[in-house]
């Protein structure tokens, strides 16, 4: 299985990203520069986090229009897997290829801190590997990440089994308290129809290692892996 | 030809922004304020077109990019 991870000017999770990829997990990992529009030997696409095009305008409003993202809608049309972290999730709403919209943190502050994420599906190539309603301990990093959605949509969602993980405290209840941002049903990430593009401002990569005080972001690569 | 466009959250949006301030202006003596909404306003310095065209595409650069319609209202004025 071959992985990709897109760069666009101003992502800074890219070598993160890459870095558990290929050397924590061994797998066959290359980076993608935004200007490429061929990203037709990869099985899966990561959009890493960070601050693409200054966040300008709106969080990933500008990086929508590279010209990589033509083609990871194609990959994604092929029913190939994408994920968007932190500012991947916001590219992948601002490009239509999940539903929703970011809002600024209902704080008004920048975010960074490790939270408490309930696993709500696990019929997807995302969780897999995970048990419904285990509670992982993953950081996030972000000013906007306020999940928004009108009540159809999220009704929608919910319906659909689209949200994977909600923000939660140490046991596992979804609380006003335990949600960092304000973000509507605590949803702290969501996987598209069709179950083959997964958002989520949650860093999985930076809970890999042991030394990063948490391992729990590897349930997510490990259940795309089983999927390969 | 010049439009400026004008976007703002939707009233059906919280504005923790517009909130902020709101309550900043509350502690500075303004109690008449009673509603802060927080939004952009951008610039478009148009060649020469006439007034439907202009229309057209301002409608398309807001819904496809000025504007996140999701959460976002977009008006303008063309001068």
């Amino acid at each position: 299985m071959k992985f990709g991870v897109v760069v666009f000017p101003g992502s800074n999770c890219d070598h993160d990203c890459h870095h558990v990829l290929k050397n924590v997990l061994g797998l066959d990992t290359e980076f993608i520069w935004h200007k490429t529009n061929d990203v037709s030997k990869f099985d899966c696409l990561i959009l890493p986090g960070g601050f693409s095009y200054g966040d300008y305008l709106r969080t990933g409003a500008i990086a929508r229009f590279s010209p990589v993202m033509d083609a990871v809608k194609r990959h994604a049309e092929k029913g190939k897997l994408v994920i968007g972290i932190c500012n991947g999730f916001q590219i992948l709403l601002e490009a239509g290829l999940l539903p929703g919209a970011m809002l600024r943190n209902n704080s008004l502050q920048f975010i960074c801190k490790f939270v408490h994420l309930r696993v709500e599906n696990t019929d997807n190539p995302f969780t897999r590997n995970l048990k419904k309603g285990q509670v992982l301990s993953v950081p996030v990093a972000h000013g906007d990440g306020n999940y928004f959605a009108d009540e159809a949509t999220l009704a929608d969602l919910e319906k659909n089994d689209q949200v994977l993980v909600r923000y939660c405290d140490a046991e596992g209840q979804t609380t006003p308290e335990s949600n960092p941002n304000g973000s509507a049903r605590n949803i702290a990430g969501i996987v598209n129809k069709s179950k083959n593009v997964f958002g989520l401002m949650p860093h999985p990569e930076r809970a890999s290692e042991k030394e990063m005080g948490s391992l729990d972001g590897l349930g997510i690569f490990h259940s795309i892996l089983q999927t390969a | 030809m010049k439009a400026k466009v004008y976007v703002t959250l939707k009233r059906s949006v919280l504005d923790p922004q517009g909130k902020a301030v709101h309550q900043a202006l509350g502690s500075m003596g303004f109690p008449e304020v009673k509603d802060v909404r927080m939004g952009k306003y951008v610039e478009l310095e148009l060649g020469a077109l006439d007034k439907t065209q202009a229309e057209g595409k301002i409608k398309t650069m807001c819904e496809k990019l000025l504007a996140n319609t999701v959460i976002e209202e977009y008006r303008y004025e063309l001068s």
